[in-house]
């Protein structure tokens, strides 16, 4: 029978985080934690559900939650409370009166979860901005956004990015639903099809004389578009694209290999984990001599990802070790305590640039990886 | 040792592999890269330099190439993923990730020499004596003077193998012969048989840009499918729905192979216990074409009886044993969910359970597990058992009046009929349900190779189409 096999350990390769910048980082987030506490549970700030569910608790979150470890004090945060209505318990007092967006995930069947927001997702964008190195993103630049569209925070996210950069977006249109019913139907002839359609609506787009010159774009899709452009005697950096930014689970170290030696070209490409709870987390640089390691690291202080043990969700596994995703959401917007996300990875050390915890390795969580149908958009 | 994937040629070794673990022990045997879908559905790209490769060498030498590659992969030493394997070490691997007895693994090996060494009677057999420079060139005049054109409909096979049974290769061997070049994931088990005769084609002399290797997880086998014009696959029962009616796809499923014993020779089954036990238990009752079910009008407890008596005393006996005849099931959790499905089964009203008296038929290994033989009778075909197939030596005795079997025996891939009644023959030889037919006592696991198997390859790989030629190019083809 087969196993995987894993990386052999090896020194980093990477700068890692002097004691004390991780020590500041913690002592930032742990008064990031109070001020939060203060906002989600003030009569005046918080939102309908977080005031009511407090009553039901054996502790007063706004007196006995001191820093990011007393957070364990709350119950495991249950993803199923984010589905159905009404949305407004959800919308933080203190934000009443401002405009609103609600994004949704899953939703395949059934009612989908949602996450009300107000500006959260620009704020992680703009954050993630700061991240992409100008040579690879020039501002200015126009954006190709290749991936779901509709009732996604990723959608707008992607257009307000390139906007932030001073870039227009040009968009397709995805339904990520319908994939993933092509494939619980086995209509594989479907799923190519409508696979390509949204290929030939980017390469209709970057063949238009729009200086499209960065893009998003899942992984399964960034091979469909390489690999019609080399039927074509092309390629994504001859078609002026030099900057990919591309999110997904089904980054490995072996696709980012092969991405890097036959696809891209040339163009770059930041692989980076996210989802509509958490935000975005960027990636450590991806090297060879990292042996093409993807480590991401939360947008701390707003989002914290701890790799935990699979039978004990509040025990933290040591470095190197593999574990369940469970993540923390501490905006003004959203308030997600300890959420145990459907993904399990291995704990990275924390990187000089972002000195905290990280993540590499990120995989469907094995006890749900056989009922989970994993995209292709 | 660690075998990487061969991208029609160039060795590429993958940052993700697979540890192949012995079936007993848990030892390692072996590392296999695993390479994505994306990276065959670019070398897929260039498919047709595949064929190209082939058709540079007259048709004959690729004949030659591939008798001395079967005597190679039989008895020669190869370097397999760079290293050495001995027909002995091939056996020994084979047994270890697959749980199959090394004596099936020598068995199936044998099957394999047998089709490469005759090579050209088989393709003689399976064109209708088509001079082999027409597959070449597509088109060219028949010994009977007719122009005639096949054309290749692919560069290359893609083909998503089985871990199952390591018989199956057969199917694939004529290919390369048919100047048609090979793209395989191999099972995730059984690697072994892509990988040595991959080696010994090469070794022979096969251009090596003509065979691609790919190992890696289902996206592989959906690339192969979505990016080769022709391709094979094995599954499930749900497989062969999913791909029904696809042209592109020749799917191989369960066989629910059957032997039929007519109302004027059942009288005498006792002569036909041999057969029938060979039947149901050769290779470890592994393959598509080992009876699942016997069929007679009468008789059929006593028949059920002295089946059981015959297999059900079969033990399990070590990988090693040379009377080993039972495979292990090696995907922990596998045997003892298959038992549990088929104890249900044999509570159905009408069902009874003839192996029973010959002690317990699960049998759990501290990794692995076992089924020894199982034969159910059943009063009639509605049972869900009667119409079961597994991966191992199992077998249900129905009862049927014989004017009824042709209406009920569903699809059948081999059906073995003893009986000499013409009229029988005839209605059997009329049944579309029934693919491989045997008209007298052949096991069903015995197949004569210069017949064709689940299809001919060759109307697969090629079309018989028109092409028409002034008189005097005609004439000078001749």
């Amino acid at each position: 029978m087969a196993s995987p096999s894993s990386v052999a350990d090896k020194p980093p390769v990477f700068a890692v985080a002097t004691p004390a910048a991780v020590a500041e980082a913690r002592t930032a987030l742990d008064a990031h934690v109070v001020e939060m506490m203060a906002w989600h549970f003030h009569e005046s700030t918080g939102c309908p559900f977080w005031l009511d569910y407090a009553r039901s608790l054996p502790f007063d979150p706004l007196k006995d939650v001191k820093g990011f470890a007393d957070l364990r004090k709350f119950p495991p945060f249950e993803d199923e409370w984010l589905r159905g209505g009404p949305v407004r318990r959800w919308v933080p007092k203190g934000l009443a009166d401002k405009p609103m967006y609600v994004f949704e995930t899953g939703g395949t069947t059934g009612v989908p979860k949602s996450r009300v927001n107000h500006r959260d997702f620009r704020t992680d964008y703009e954050m993630f901005s700061d991240t992409l190195p100008e040579e690879f993103f020039p501002r200015g630049a126009n954006w190709l956004m290749l991936g779901p569209s509709g009732p996604r925070r990723l959608r707008l996210s992607i257009e307000h990015l390139a906007q932030h950069r001073g870039g227009i977006c040009f968009c397709v249109d995805l339904d990520p639903r319908w994939v993933i019913k092509l494939i619980q139907k086995g209509w594989m002839e479907h799923l190519e099809a409508y696979k390509q359609h949204c290929i030939d609506q980017a390469i209709t787009i970057l063949t238009a004389g729009h200086d499209v010159k960065c893009m998003f774009t899942t992984p399964k899709l960034l091979e469909s578009l390489a690999l019609a452009l080399e039927k074509r005697g092309t390629t994504i950096h001859k078609m002026g694209i030099t900057g990919i930014f591309s999110g997904g689970t089904e980054f490995t170290p072996q696709w980012t290999r092969f991405a890097v030696e036959e696809l891209l070209d040339g163009a770059y490409m930041t692989p980076t984990y996210g989802n509509t709870l958490m935000g975005l987390a960027a990636s450590r640089p991806v090297i060879p001599a990292d042996g093409y390691t993807i480590a991401y690291y939360a947008p701390q202080p707003r989002a914290v990802i701890e790799v935990v043990d699979f039978d004990d969700p509040d025990a933290v596994v040591p470095y190197g070790g593999t574990g369940r995703v469970r993540l923390t959401t501490l905006t003004h917007e959203t308030f997600i305590p300890g959420f145990l996300e459907r993904d399990e990875g291995e704990r990275e050390l924390p990187y000089a640039k972002y000195p905290w915890d990280g993540i590499s390795g990120v995989r469907p969580f094995r006890a749900l990886a056989a009922s989970t149908t994993v995209g292709v958009y | 040792m660690h075998l990487p994937a061969w991208r029609f040629g160039k060795p590429y070794e993958s940052i993700e592999r697979t540890t192949l673990v012995h079936f007993l022990s848990g030892e390692p045997v072996a590392e296999v890269s695993q390479v994505g879908g994306a990276l065959v559905g670019r070398d897929l790209g260039k498919a047709a330099r595949a064929r190209e490769a082939l058709l540079a060498f007259e048709p004959e030498d690729i004949v030659e190439r591939l008798q001395t590659a079967g005597n190679l992969y039989a008895h020669g030493t190869l370097s397999v993923g760079g290293t050495p394997q001995s027909p002995a070490d091939f056996v020994r691997q084979q047994s270890a990730t697959t749980g199959l007895p090394e004596s099936l693994c020598r068995a199936n090996m044998q099957k394999n020499l047998f089709v490469l060494s005759n090579m050209d009677r088989m393709l003689d057999a399976l064109s209708r004596g088509l001079p082999p420079e027409i597959l070449w060139k597509g088109w060219g005049r028949e010994q009977r003077g007719v122009v005639v054109s096949y054309q290749a409909q692919a560069p290359v096979l893609g083909l998503v193998l089985p871990s199952n049974s390591p018989g199956v290769h057969t199917l694939w061997l004529p290919v390369i012969a048919l100047g048609v070049g090979l793209v395989m994931k191999p099972g995730g088990q059984e690697p072994w048989t892509p990988y040595r005769m991959a080696a010994a084609m090469v070794e022979a002399g096969i251009p090596a840009e003509c065979i691609g290797l790919y190992p890696g997880a289902t996206d592989v086998g959906a690339a192969i499918l979505a990016s080769c014009r022709r391709s094979m696959i094995f599954g499930s029962a749900k497989t062969v729905e999913q791909y029904r009616g696809n042209p592109r796809v020749q799917v191989h499923g369960p066989g629910f192979s059957k032997i039929l014993i007519g109302d004027d020779c059942v009288d005498d089954w006792e002569r036909h216990l041999d057969l029938m036990a060979e039947s149901v238990a050769a290779n470890s009752g592994r393959g598509c074409i080992n009876t699942s079910a016997i069929w007679a009008s009468r008789h059929t407890e006593a028949i059920a009886a002295a089946l059981a008596e015959r297999l059900g005393p079969i033990p399990v006996k070590p990988p090693d044993d040379p009377d080993a005849k039972l495979a292990a099931f090696t995907v922990p959790g596998a045997a003892k969910a298959i038992w549990g499905q088929i104890e249900a089964g044999l509570k159905a009203p009408g069902v009874s359970h003839a192996t029973a008296p010959y002690g317990e038929r699960f049998v759990e290994g501290e990794r692995c597990g076992w089924l020894r033989p199982v034969v159910a009778h059943c009063d009639s075909p509605d049972s869900e058992i009667a119409k079961a197939e597994y991966m191992f030596p199992f077998v249900a005795v129905v009862r049927c009046p014989q004017e009824q079997w042709l209406e009920r025996i569903g699809p059948t891939l081999v059906a073995t009929a003893v009986t000499d009644d013409a009229a029988l023959q005839a209605r059997l030889a009329d049944c579309t349900d029934i693919d491989r037919l045997n008209l007298g006592p052949i096991p069903t696991t015995r197949l004569d190779w210069l017949q064709p198997h689940e299809g001919n390859i060759i109307d697969f790989l090629y079309r018989s189409r028109a092409l028409q030629v002034p008189a005097p190019a005609a004439a000078a083809t001749a």
